[in-house]
Protein backbone atom coordinates (compact mmCIF):
# COMPACT_ATOMS: atom_id res chain seq x y z
CA UNK A 1 0.00 0.00 0.00
CA UNK A 2 2.83 2.51 1.06
CA UNK A 3 4.82 1.66 -1.99
CA UNK A 4 1.91 1.83 -4.64
CA UNK A 5 1.18 5.45 -2.19
CA UNK A 6 4.94 6.29 -3.20
CA UNK A 7 4.74 5.80 -6.73
CA UNK A 8 2.04 7.33 -7.46
CA UNK A 9 2.92 10.62 -5.69
CA UNK A 10 6.10 10.54 -6.86
CA UNK A 11 4.96 10.32 -10.15
CA UNK A 12 2.12 12.84 -9.77
CA UNK A 13 5.34 15.47 -8.51
CA UNK A 14 7.85 14.53 -11.51
CA UNK A 15 4.65 15.81 -14.06
CA UNK A 16 4.17 18.73 -12.30
CA UNK A 17 7.27 20.00 -11.48
CA UNK A 18 7.82 19.12 -15.56
CA UNK A 19 4.76 21.26 -15.76
CA UNK A 20 6.30 24.13 -14.19
CA UNK A 21 8.81 24.54 -16.69
CA UNK A 22 6.75 23.63 -19.90
CA UNK A 23 3.70 25.32 -19.66
CA UNK A 24 3.25 28.72 -20.72
CA UNK A 25 0.75 30.69 -18.72
CA UNK A 26 1.90 31.63 -15.60
CA UNK A 27 -1.04 30.22 -13.64
CA UNK A 28 -0.55 27.13 -15.13
CA UNK A 29 2.79 27.38 -13.87
CA UNK A 30 1.83 28.36 -10.01
CA UNK A 31 -0.31 25.89 -10.00
CA UNK A 32 1.27 22.68 -11.13
CA UNK A 33 3.79 23.86 -8.37
CA UNK A 34 0.83 23.59 -6.30
CA UNK A 35 0.53 19.86 -7.11
CA UNK A 36 4.46 19.51 -6.36
CA UNK A 37 4.26 20.68 -2.95
CA UNK A 38 1.04 18.56 -2.19
CA UNK A 39 2.37 15.37 -3.21
CA UNK A 40 5.26 16.37 -1.54
CA UNK A 41 3.34 16.83 1.31
CA UNK A 42 1.83 12.91 0.65
CA UNK A 43 5.61 11.82 -0.08
CA UNK A 44 6.33 13.29 3.89
CA UNK A 45 3.19 11.93 5.43
CA UNK A 46 4.22 8.20 3.88
CA UNK A 47 7.57 8.51 5.92
CA UNK A 48 5.69 9.55 9.28
CA UNK A 49 6.40 13.11 9.06
CA UNK A 50 2.93 14.51 10.10
CA UNK A 51 3.64 18.04 11.20
CA UNK A 52 5.96 18.40 8.44
CA UNK A 53 3.46 17.45 5.68
CA UNK A 54 0.89 19.53 7.06
CA UNK A 55 2.86 22.60 7.88
CA UNK A 56 3.95 21.88 3.74
CA UNK A 57 0.16 22.42 2.37
CA UNK A 58 -0.23 25.43 5.10
CA UNK A 59 2.92 27.17 4.62
CA UNK A 60 3.67 26.75 0.72
CA UNK A 61 0.36 25.21 -0.57
CA UNK A 62 -2.28 27.77 1.33
CA UNK A 63 0.63 31.16 1.48
CA UNK A 64 3.00 30.70 -0.70
CA UNK A 65 1.71 29.89 -4.08
CA UNK A 66 -2.21 31.81 -3.02
CA UNK A 67 0.14 34.83 -2.90
CA UNK A 68 1.77 34.08 -6.37
CA UNK A 69 -1.29 33.27 -8.00
CA UNK A 70 -3.00 36.70 -6.68
CA UNK A 71 0.44 38.96 -7.74
CA UNK A 72 -0.41 36.77 -11.31
CA UNK A 73 -3.75 37.57 -11.43
CA UNK A 74 -3.21 41.05 -10.50
CA UNK A 75 -0.88 41.79 -13.10
CA UNK A 76 -3.03 39.91 -15.56
CA UNK A 77 0.17 38.65 -17.27
CA UNK A 78 -0.64 36.73 -20.03
CA UNK A 79 1.11 33.81 -21.66
CA UNK A 80 4.96 33.80 -22.64
CA UNK A 81 5.63 33.87 -25.75
CA UNK A 82 8.25 31.30 -26.65
CA UNK A 83 11.25 33.51 -27.67
CA UNK A 84 13.70 31.91 -30.95
CA UNK A 85 16.05 29.78 -29.03
CA UNK A 86 19.65 30.75 -29.25
CA UNK A 87 22.33 28.59 -31.31
CA UNK A 88 24.39 27.49 -28.40
CA UNK A 89 20.90 26.08 -26.61
CA UNK A 90 19.57 24.34 -29.97
CA UNK A 91 23.10 22.98 -30.82
CA UNK A 92 24.57 21.78 -26.92
CA UNK A 93 20.91 22.10 -25.11
CA UNK A 94 20.41 18.49 -25.24
CA UNK A 95 24.17 17.03 -25.01
CA UNK A 96 24.89 19.19 -21.76
CA UNK A 97 21.15 17.56 -20.22
CA UNK A 98 22.68 14.23 -20.96
CA UNK A 99 25.93 15.05 -19.16
CA UNK A 100 24.41 16.81 -16.32
CA UNK A 101 22.17 13.75 -15.47
CA UNK A 102 24.87 11.13 -15.85
CA UNK A 103 26.86 13.40 -13.46
CA UNK A 104 24.39 13.24 -11.11
CA UNK A 105 23.98 9.66 -11.49
CA UNK A 106 27.55 8.97 -10.76
CA UNK A 107 27.68 11.51 -7.89
CA UNK A 108 24.42 10.11 -5.94
CA UNK A 109 25.55 6.82 -6.86
CA UNK A 110 28.70 7.10 -4.88
CA UNK A 111 27.01 8.83 -1.86
CA UNK A 112 24.28 5.85 -1.91
CA UNK A 113 25.96 3.50 -0.32
CA UNK A 114 26.80 5.55 2.31
CA UNK A 115 23.11 5.49 3.11
CA UNK A 116 20.78 3.34 4.50
CA UNK A 117 17.49 2.51 2.68
CA UNK A 118 14.33 4.56 3.47
CA UNK A 119 11.51 2.87 4.89
CA UNK A 120 7.98 4.02 5.11
CA UNK A 121 6.88 5.24 8.64
CA UNK A 122 10.35 3.83 10.15
CA UNK A 123 10.98 7.88 11.11
CA UNK A 124 9.31 8.44 14.67
CA UNK A 125 9.65 11.74 15.88
CA UNK A 126 7.23 13.90 13.41
CA UNK A 127 4.50 14.19 15.81
CA UNK A 128 3.89 18.22 16.81
CA UNK A 129 4.85 17.50 20.47
CA UNK A 130 8.52 16.15 19.32
CA UNK A 131 9.00 18.67 16.61
CA UNK A 132 8.37 21.35 19.76
CA UNK A 133 10.18 20.31 22.22
CA UNK A 134 13.16 20.35 19.87
CA UNK A 135 12.32 23.38 18.80
CA UNK A 136 12.71 25.04 21.95
CA UNK A 137 15.89 22.80 23.32
CA UNK A 138 18.30 21.84 21.17
CA UNK A 139 17.35 24.40 17.65
CA UNK A 140 16.42 27.21 20.40
CA UNK A 141 19.34 29.74 19.18
CA UNK A 142 19.06 28.74 14.81
CA UNK A 143 14.91 28.90 15.64
CA UNK A 144 15.11 32.77 17.20
CA UNK A 145 17.77 33.55 14.40
CA UNK A 146 15.17 32.68 11.66
CA UNK A 147 12.51 34.49 13.80
CA UNK A 148 14.51 37.55 13.80
CA UNK A 149 15.76 37.17 9.92
CA UNK A 150 11.27 37.34 8.74
CA UNK A 151 10.85 40.15 11.30
CA UNK A 152 13.75 41.62 9.23
CA UNK A 153 12.40 40.89 6.10
CA UNK A 154 8.96 41.97 6.87
CA UNK A 155 10.23 45.40 7.86
CA UNK A 156 11.93 45.74 4.90
CA UNK A 157 9.07 45.20 2.95
CA UNK A 158 7.19 47.27 4.92
CA UNK A 159 9.58 50.19 4.11
CA UNK A 160 9.73 49.82 0.52
CA UNK A 161 6.26 50.37 0.18
CA UNK A 162 6.15 53.28 2.33
CA UNK A 163 8.71 54.84 -0.07
CA UNK A 164 6.10 54.25 -2.94
CA UNK A 165 3.49 56.06 -1.46
CA UNK A 166 5.51 58.60 0.19
CA UNK B 1 -11.78 -6.46 7.12
CA UNK B 2 -13.74 -5.28 9.89
CA UNK B 3 -12.14 -1.94 9.75
CA UNK B 4 -12.98 -1.39 6.24
CA UNK B 5 -16.30 -2.62 6.46
CA UNK B 6 -17.19 -0.40 9.43
CA UNK B 7 -15.19 2.42 7.61
CA UNK B 8 -17.10 2.41 4.55
CA UNK B 9 -20.22 2.08 6.75
CA UNK B 10 -19.52 5.38 8.70
CA UNK B 11 -18.51 7.06 5.60
CA UNK B 12 -22.10 6.29 4.05
CA UNK B 13 -23.54 7.75 7.25
CA UNK B 14 -21.92 10.85 6.98
CA UNK B 15 -21.87 11.39 3.38
CA UNK B 16 -25.89 11.10 3.04
CA UNK B 17 -26.22 13.12 6.33
CA UNK B 18 -23.99 15.60 5.11
CA UNK B 19 -25.78 16.24 2.01
CA UNK B 20 -29.03 16.36 3.24
CA UNK B 21 -27.57 18.98 6.31
CA UNK B 22 -26.28 21.35 3.02
CA UNK B 23 -29.46 20.66 1.49
CA UNK B 24 -31.84 21.70 4.20
CA UNK B 25 -29.33 24.17 5.11
CA UNK B 26 -30.42 26.43 2.23
CA UNK B 27 -34.01 25.62 3.08
CA UNK B 28 -33.44 26.52 7.12
CA UNK B 29 -31.42 29.70 5.82
CA UNK B 30 -34.18 30.47 4.05
CA UNK B 31 -36.82 30.37 6.36
CA UNK B 32 -34.97 32.23 8.99
CA UNK B 33 -34.39 35.05 6.75
CA UNK B 34 -37.75 35.36 5.89
CA UNK B 35 -39.19 35.40 9.49
CA UNK B 36 -36.73 37.63 10.06
CA UNK B 37 -38.02 40.26 7.44
CA UNK B 38 -41.83 39.23 8.42
CA UNK B 39 -41.82 37.61 5.42
CA UNK B 40 -43.04 33.68 4.99
CA UNK B 41 -40.23 32.21 2.52
CA UNK B 42 -40.67 29.12 0.64
CA UNK B 43 -44.14 27.63 1.12
CA UNK B 44 -45.47 26.26 -2.38
CA UNK B 45 -43.39 23.00 -3.06
CA UNK B 46 -44.60 20.17 0.46
CA UNK B 47 -45.56 21.32 3.31
CA UNK B 48 -44.08 24.36 4.81
CA UNK B 49 -41.61 24.14 1.60
CA UNK B 50 -40.08 21.57 2.78
CA UNK B 51 -39.28 20.35 -0.69
CA UNK B 52 -37.91 22.94 -1.84
CA UNK B 53 -34.34 21.67 -1.93
CA UNK B 54 -35.60 18.95 -3.93
CA UNK B 55 -37.53 21.02 -6.21
CA UNK B 56 -33.93 23.37 -6.37
CA UNK B 57 -31.72 20.42 -7.43
CA UNK B 58 -33.77 19.73 -10.08
CA UNK B 59 -34.24 23.00 -11.32
CA UNK B 60 -30.57 23.45 -11.45
CA UNK B 61 -29.91 20.16 -13.18
CA UNK B 62 -32.02 21.06 -15.93
CA UNK B 63 -30.98 24.25 -16.39
CA UNK B 64 -28.59 24.90 -19.63
CA UNK B 65 -25.03 24.07 -18.74
CA UNK B 66 -23.51 27.31 -20.60
CA UNK B 67 -19.62 27.00 -21.19
CA UNK B 68 -18.67 30.98 -22.51
CA UNK B 69 -16.01 30.86 -25.34
CA UNK B 70 -13.78 33.47 -23.75
CA UNK B 71 -13.21 31.63 -20.73
CA UNK B 72 -10.47 29.55 -20.26
CA UNK B 73 -11.22 25.98 -20.28
CA UNK B 74 -9.51 23.87 -18.57
CA UNK B 75 -9.15 26.18 -14.81
CA UNK B 76 -13.00 27.56 -15.81
CA UNK B 77 -14.15 23.83 -15.23
CA UNK B 78 -11.76 23.10 -12.67
CA UNK B 79 -12.23 25.41 -10.30
CA UNK B 80 -16.02 24.60 -9.31
CA UNK B 81 -15.06 21.04 -8.86
CA UNK B 82 -11.30 21.87 -6.61
CA UNK B 83 -14.35 24.03 -4.60
CA UNK B 84 -16.74 21.64 -4.03
CA UNK B 85 -13.77 18.40 -3.29
CA UNK B 86 -12.33 20.54 -0.61
CA UNK B 87 -15.15 21.69 0.93
CA UNK B 88 -16.71 18.34 1.39
CA UNK B 89 -13.07 16.86 2.69
CA UNK B 90 -12.31 18.48 6.06
CA UNK B 91 -15.49 17.04 7.20
CA UNK B 92 -13.58 13.61 7.81
CA UNK B 93 -11.08 14.29 10.67
CA UNK B 94 -14.11 16.01 12.37
CA UNK B 95 -15.64 13.83 15.39
CA UNK B 96 -19.00 13.84 16.35
CA UNK B 97 -19.20 11.40 19.49
CA UNK B 98 -17.33 9.50 21.91
CA UNK B 99 -16.73 5.43 21.34
CA UNK B 100 -19.80 3.47 21.08
CA UNK B 101 -20.60 0.52 20.91
CA UNK B 102 -23.71 -0.52 17.94
CA UNK B 103 -24.15 -4.55 18.31
CA UNK B 104 -20.61 -5.51 19.66
CA UNK B 105 -18.87 -3.17 17.41
CA UNK B 106 -16.36 -0.69 19.37
CA UNK B 107 -16.34 2.70 17.42
CA UNK B 108 -15.83 6.03 17.39
CA UNK B 109 -18.50 8.51 15.99
CA UNK B 110 -15.67 9.89 13.56
CA UNK B 111 -14.49 8.81 9.96
CA UNK B 112 -10.93 9.01 10.81
CA UNK B 113 -8.46 10.30 13.64
CA UNK B 114 -5.63 12.31 12.99
CA UNK B 115 -3.00 13.31 15.25
CA UNK B 116 -2.66 16.49 13.41
CA UNK B 117 -6.58 17.14 12.53
CA UNK B 118 -6.87 20.91 13.12
CA UNK B 119 -4.10 21.72 11.27
CA UNK B 120 -5.42 19.13 8.31
CA UNK B 121 -8.72 21.33 7.88
CA UNK B 122 -6.54 24.25 7.84
CA UNK B 123 -4.26 22.96 5.17
CA UNK B 124 -7.59 22.14 3.73
CA UNK B 125 -9.39 25.41 3.93
CA UNK B 126 -6.14 26.81 2.56
CA UNK B 127 -6.16 25.08 -0.23
CA UNK B 128 -9.68 26.28 -0.47
CA UNK B 129 -9.27 29.38 -2.01
CA UNK B 130 -7.97 28.05 -5.65
CA UNK B 131 -11.38 27.42 -6.28
CA UNK B 132 -12.59 30.79 -5.69
CA UNK B 133 -9.47 32.83 -7.15
CA UNK B 134 -9.23 30.19 -9.76
CA UNK B 135 -13.06 30.46 -10.68
CA UNK B 136 -12.54 34.61 -10.85
CA UNK B 137 -9.76 34.46 -12.88
CA UNK B 138 -10.47 31.57 -15.44
CA UNK B 139 -14.19 33.59 -15.99
CA UNK B 140 -12.73 36.23 -18.11
CA UNK B 141 -14.62 38.42 -16.71
CA UNK B 142 -13.41 41.74 -14.86
CA UNK B 143 -16.37 41.57 -12.32
CA UNK B 144 -15.60 37.75 -11.28
CA UNK B 145 -11.74 38.87 -11.51
CA UNK B 146 -12.59 41.49 -9.09
CA UNK B 147 -14.30 38.68 -6.53
CA UNK B 148 -11.65 36.19 -7.17
CA UNK B 149 -8.98 38.99 -6.11
CA UNK B 150 -10.94 40.12 -3.41
CA UNK B 151 -11.77 36.49 -1.85
CA UNK B 152 -8.02 35.40 -1.85
CA UNK B 153 -7.17 38.73 -0.08
CA UNK B 154 -9.79 38.84 2.57
CA UNK B 155 -8.70 35.06 3.36
CA UNK B 156 -5.69 35.41 3.59
CA UNK B 157 -5.97 38.14 5.68
CA UNK B 158 -8.53 36.55 7.91
CA UNK B 159 -6.47 33.41 8.38
CA UNK B 160 -3.82 35.09 10.53
CA UNK B 161 -7.01 35.93 13.63
CA UNK B 162 -8.38 32.52 12.86
CA UNK B 163 -5.64 30.28 13.08
CA UNK B 164 -4.09 32.79 16.06
CA UNK B 165 -7.59 32.20 18.16
CA UNK B 166 -7.60 29.00 17.14
CA UNK B 167 -4.18 28.52 18.94
CA UNK B 168 -5.04 29.85 22.09
CA UNK B 169 -7.44 26.42 22.96
CA UNK B 170 -4.86 24.35 21.52
CA UNK B 171 -2.50 25.95 24.21
CA UNK B 172 -5.16 25.15 26.72
CA UNK B 173 -5.69 21.76 26.01
CA UNK B 174 -2.21 20.73 24.70
CA UNK B 175 -3.75 18.60 21.69
CA UNK B 176 -4.07 19.11 18.14
CA UNK B 177 -6.28 15.75 17.89
CA UNK B 178 -10.11 16.94 17.56
CA UNK B 179 -10.71 13.75 19.34
CA UNK B 180 -8.37 14.54 22.09
CA UNK B 181 -9.18 18.15 21.87
CA UNK B 182 -12.56 17.66 23.00
CA UNK B 183 -12.15 14.68 25.25
CA UNK B 184 -9.84 17.42 27.08
CA UNK B 185 -12.97 19.57 27.77
CA UNK B 186 -15.10 16.99 29.54
CA UNK B 187 -15.48 17.46 33.48
CA UNK B 188 -17.01 19.99 35.20
CA UNK B 189 -16.02 22.89 37.75
CA UNK B 190 -17.77 23.26 40.97
CA UNK B 191 -19.78 20.12 39.53
CA UNK B 192 -21.98 22.71 37.29
CA UNK B 193 -19.35 24.61 35.34
CA UNK B 194 -18.59 22.83 32.25
CA UNK B 195 -15.09 22.81 30.96
CA UNK B 196 -15.47 23.68 27.90
CA UNK B 197 -12.78 26.31 26.45
CA UNK B 198 -14.52 28.98 26.44
CA UNK B 199 -14.95 28.59 30.15
CA UNK B 200 -11.63 26.65 31.06
CA UNK B 201 -9.18 28.12 33.70
CA UNK B 202 -6.46 29.85 33.52
CA UNK B 203 -7.61 31.71 30.94
CA UNK B 204 -11.45 31.52 29.39
CA UNK B 205 -11.38 31.70 25.90
CA UNK B 206 -14.16 34.26 25.36
CA UNK B 207 -12.46 36.53 23.37
CA UNK B 208 -10.39 33.54 21.81
CA UNK B 209 -13.78 32.33 21.08
CA UNK B 210 -15.50 35.82 19.83
CA UNK B 211 -12.36 36.09 17.30
CA UNK B 212 -12.49 33.02 15.97
CA UNK B 213 -16.86 33.81 14.95
CA UNK B 214 -16.01 36.94 13.40
CA UNK B 215 -12.80 35.54 11.05
CA UNK B 216 -14.90 32.29 10.25
CA UNK B 217 -17.59 34.50 8.60
CA UNK B 218 -14.97 36.39 6.80
CA UNK B 219 -13.30 32.42 5.87
CA UNK B 220 -16.84 31.56 4.57
CA UNK B 221 -17.54 34.40 2.60
CA UNK B 222 -20.69 35.67 4.75
CA UNK B 223 -22.57 38.78 5.64
CA UNK B 224 -21.40 41.22 6.75
CA UNK B 225 -17.96 40.07 4.96
CA UNK B 226 -19.46 38.87 1.63
CA UNK B 227 -17.16 41.18 -0.33
CA UNK B 228 -16.27 38.41 -3.04
CA UNK B 229 -19.79 38.56 -3.99
CA UNK B 230 -21.04 41.96 -3.58
CA UNK B 231 -24.42 42.02 -5.91
CA UNK B 232 -24.35 45.77 -6.08
CA UNK B 233 -20.41 46.39 -7.27
CA UNK B 234 -19.57 42.97 -8.59
CA UNK B 235 -22.58 41.41 -10.21
CA UNK B 236 -22.15 37.99 -8.29
CA UNK B 237 -18.41 38.02 -8.11
CA UNK B 238 -16.54 35.14 -8.87
CA UNK B 239 -19.50 32.85 -9.97
CA UNK B 240 -20.98 35.09 -12.23
CA UNK B 241 -20.11 33.36 -15.44
CA UNK B 242 -21.49 30.08 -13.96
CA UNK B 243 -24.62 28.31 -14.72
CA UNK B 244 -26.59 24.80 -13.64
CA UNK B 245 -24.73 22.70 -11.63
CA UNK B 246 -21.21 24.27 -11.87
CA UNK B 247 -22.77 27.04 -9.84
CA UNK B 248 -24.73 24.54 -7.72
CA UNK B 249 -20.88 23.21 -6.75
CA UNK B 250 -20.24 27.17 -5.61
CA UNK B 251 -23.60 27.13 -3.30
CA UNK B 252 -22.81 23.64 -2.34
CA UNK B 253 -19.20 24.22 -1.12
CA UNK B 254 -20.08 27.57 0.63
CA UNK B 255 -22.44 25.86 2.64
CA UNK B 256 -19.98 22.73 3.93
CA UNK B 257 -17.22 25.37 4.26
CA UNK B 258 -20.51 26.89 7.13
CA UNK B 259 -20.70 23.83 8.30
CA UNK B 260 -17.66 22.42 8.83
CA UNK B 261 -16.23 25.97 10.20
CA UNK B 262 -19.12 25.64 13.02
CA UNK B 263 -18.04 21.78 13.26
CA UNK B 264 -14.73 23.12 14.41
CA UNK B 265 -15.60 26.21 17.01
CA UNK B 266 -18.20 23.72 18.69
CA UNK B 267 -14.90 21.17 18.94
CA UNK B 268 -12.33 23.66 19.97
CA UNK B 269 -14.38 26.10 21.99
CA UNK B 270 -17.94 24.65 23.05
CA UNK B 271 -16.35 21.42 24.20
CA UNK B 272 -17.61 19.38 21.41
CA UNK B 273 -20.52 16.78 22.80
CA UNK B 274 -20.00 17.58 26.29
CA UNK B 275 -22.93 18.44 27.52
CA UNK B 276 -23.72 21.97 29.83
CA UNK B 277 -24.87 19.97 32.87
CA UNK B 278 -23.64 16.83 34.42
CA UNK B 279 -24.53 13.22 32.89
CA UNK B 280 -27.41 12.57 34.94
CA UNK B 281 -29.62 15.24 33.94
CA UNK B 282 -27.56 16.27 30.60
CA UNK B 283 -29.40 12.41 29.50
CA UNK B 284 -32.82 14.07 29.50
CA UNK B 285 -32.92 17.52 28.19
CA UNK B 286 -32.85 16.25 24.67
CA UNK B 287 -36.73 14.16 25.74
CA UNK B 288 -37.35 17.19 27.76
CA UNK B 289 -36.85 19.23 24.68
CA UNK B 290 -38.87 17.31 22.05
CA UNK B 291 -41.56 17.02 24.66
CA UNK B 292 -41.78 20.77 25.11
CA UNK B 293 -41.99 20.78 21.44
CA UNK B 294 -44.30 17.92 21.40
CA UNK B 295 -46.81 20.12 24.08
CA UNK B 296 -46.57 23.36 21.92
CA UNK B 297 -47.29 21.63 18.56
CA UNK B 298 -50.38 19.97 20.88
CA UNK B 299 -51.69 23.50 22.17
CA UNK B 300 -51.70 25.13 18.59
CA UNK B 301 -53.47 22.25 16.95
CA UNK B 302 -56.19 22.58 19.74
CA UNK B 303 -56.49 26.12 18.51
CA UNK B 304 -56.22 26.01 14.80
CA UNK B 305 -56.03 29.16 13.21
CA UNK B 306 -56.49 26.98 9.43
CA UNK B 307 -58.65 24.16 8.97
CA UNK B 308 -55.45 22.00 7.99
CA UNK B 309 -53.62 22.84 11.56
CA UNK B 310 -55.86 20.70 13.17
CA UNK B 311 -54.48 17.69 11.29
CA UNK B 312 -51.10 18.97 10.84
CA UNK B 313 -49.86 20.21 14.29
CA UNK B 314 -51.09 16.61 16.38
CA UNK B 315 -48.85 15.25 13.33
CA UNK B 316 -45.88 17.23 14.42
CA UNK B 317 -46.60 16.75 18.07
CA UNK B 318 -46.60 13.01 17.36
CA UNK B 319 -43.97 12.69 15.78
CA UNK B 320 -41.88 14.79 18.92
CA UNK B 321 -43.39 12.72 20.85
CA UNK B 322 -41.73 9.29 19.25
CA UNK B 323 -38.10 11.00 18.95
CA UNK B 324 -38.53 12.23 22.53
CA UNK B 325 -39.54 8.45 23.74
CA UNK B 326 -36.52 7.03 21.60
CA UNK B 327 -34.18 9.67 23.39
CA UNK B 328 -35.51 8.10 26.75
CA UNK B 329 -34.45 4.63 26.02
CA UNK B 330 -31.55 3.85 28.08
CA UNK B 331 -30.03 1.51 25.46
CA UNK B 332 -29.47 3.98 22.61
CA UNK B 333 -28.64 6.82 25.19
CA UNK B 334 -24.81 6.11 25.10
CA UNK B 335 -24.97 7.08 21.30
CA UNK B 336 -27.87 9.30 20.52
CA UNK B 337 -27.03 12.18 23.50
CA UNK B 338 -23.42 13.03 22.59
CA UNK B 339 -24.74 13.66 19.16
CA UNK B 340 -27.54 15.46 20.06
CA UNK B 341 -25.41 18.21 22.16
CA UNK B 342 -23.05 17.95 19.26
CA UNK B 343 -25.96 18.90 16.66
CA UNK B 344 -27.57 21.02 18.82
CA UNK B 345 -24.53 23.27 19.15
CA UNK B 346 -23.60 23.40 15.67
CA UNK B 347 -27.41 24.28 15.02
CA UNK B 348 -27.31 27.12 17.54
CA UNK B 349 -24.26 28.32 16.19
CA UNK B 350 -25.32 27.99 11.89
CA UNK B 351 -28.28 30.08 13.21
CA UNK B 352 -26.35 33.06 14.23
CA UNK B 353 -24.31 33.08 10.89
CA UNK B 354 -28.29 32.86 9.22
CA UNK B 355 -29.13 35.22 11.93
CA UNK B 356 -26.11 37.76 11.15
CA UNK B 357 -27.09 37.82 7.87
CA UNK B 358 -30.47 38.72 8.26
CA UNK B 359 -29.32 41.63 10.38
CA UNK B 360 -25.84 43.57 9.80
CA UNK B 361 -25.28 45.26 6.08
CA UNK B 362 -22.33 44.87 3.77
CA UNK B 363 -18.50 46.00 5.40
CA UNK B 364 -16.82 48.75 2.38
CA UNK B 365 -13.50 46.85 1.22
CA UNK B 366 -11.00 49.43 2.91
CA UNK B 367 -13.21 48.75 5.98
CA UNK B 368 -13.04 45.22 5.70
CA UNK B 369 -9.37 45.19 5.24
CA UNK B 370 -8.65 47.86 8.11
CA UNK B 371 -10.50 45.62 10.44
CA UNK B 372 -8.47 42.46 10.01
CA UNK B 373 -5.25 44.28 10.56
CA UNK B 374 -5.74 46.59 12.82
CA UNK B 375 -8.29 45.16 14.93
CA UNK B 376 -8.61 41.65 14.43
CA UNK B 377 -4.90 40.76 14.18
CA UNK B 378 -3.93 42.65 17.32
CA UNK B 379 -6.43 41.17 19.54
CA UNK B 380 -5.91 37.41 18.24
CA UNK B 381 -2.29 38.75 19.21
CA UNK B 382 -2.98 39.72 22.55
CA UNK B 383 -5.35 36.65 23.45
CA UNK B 384 -2.91 34.32 22.81
CA UNK B 385 0.19 36.11 24.59
CA UNK B 386 -2.21 36.11 27.49
CA UNK B 387 -3.29 32.48 27.54
CA UNK B 388 0.59 31.16 26.80
CA UNK B 389 1.63 33.28 30.34
CA UNK B 390 -1.21 32.34 32.52
CA UNK B 391 -0.91 28.49 30.90
CA UNK B 392 2.90 28.89 31.58
CA UNK B 393 2.48 30.14 34.78
CA UNK B 394 -0.23 27.83 36.44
Amino acid sequence: MDTILFIIFAIVSLICGFNVVLQKHPISSALSLVGVMGSLAVLYLLLGAEFLAMTQVIVYGGAVMVLFVFTIMLLNAGAEKSSTKSWFAQIAGLPLLLAFIVLMGFLIKGVMPALPGVRFGSFVGGTAHEIGRLLFTEYLLPFEVISILILIAILGAVVLARKEID
Amino acid sequence: MDFYLVSIIKLLIVFAIFMQTLAYLQWIERKVLAHIQTRTGPLRVGPHGLLQPLADVIKLLTKEDLLPPYVNRFFYLLAPFLAVCLSLISIAVIPFGPEVDIFGVKTYLQITDLHVGILFILAISAIGVYGVALAGWSSNNKYSLLGGLRSSAQIISYELPLTLAIVAPLLLLNQLSLRAISDGQAGYYLGFIPRWAIFQMPFPQIFGFLIFLIAAFAETNRVPFDLPEAENELVAGFHTEYSSMKFAGFFMAEYANMVTITCVGTLLFLGGWHPLFPAPYSNWVPTAVFVFAAAIAFFHGSQPARKIDRYSFPLVGIISLIIAGIFAIPVVQPVLVPIFWFVAKVGVLLFVFIWIRGTLPRFRYDQLMKFAWTFLFPCALVNLLITALLVAIF
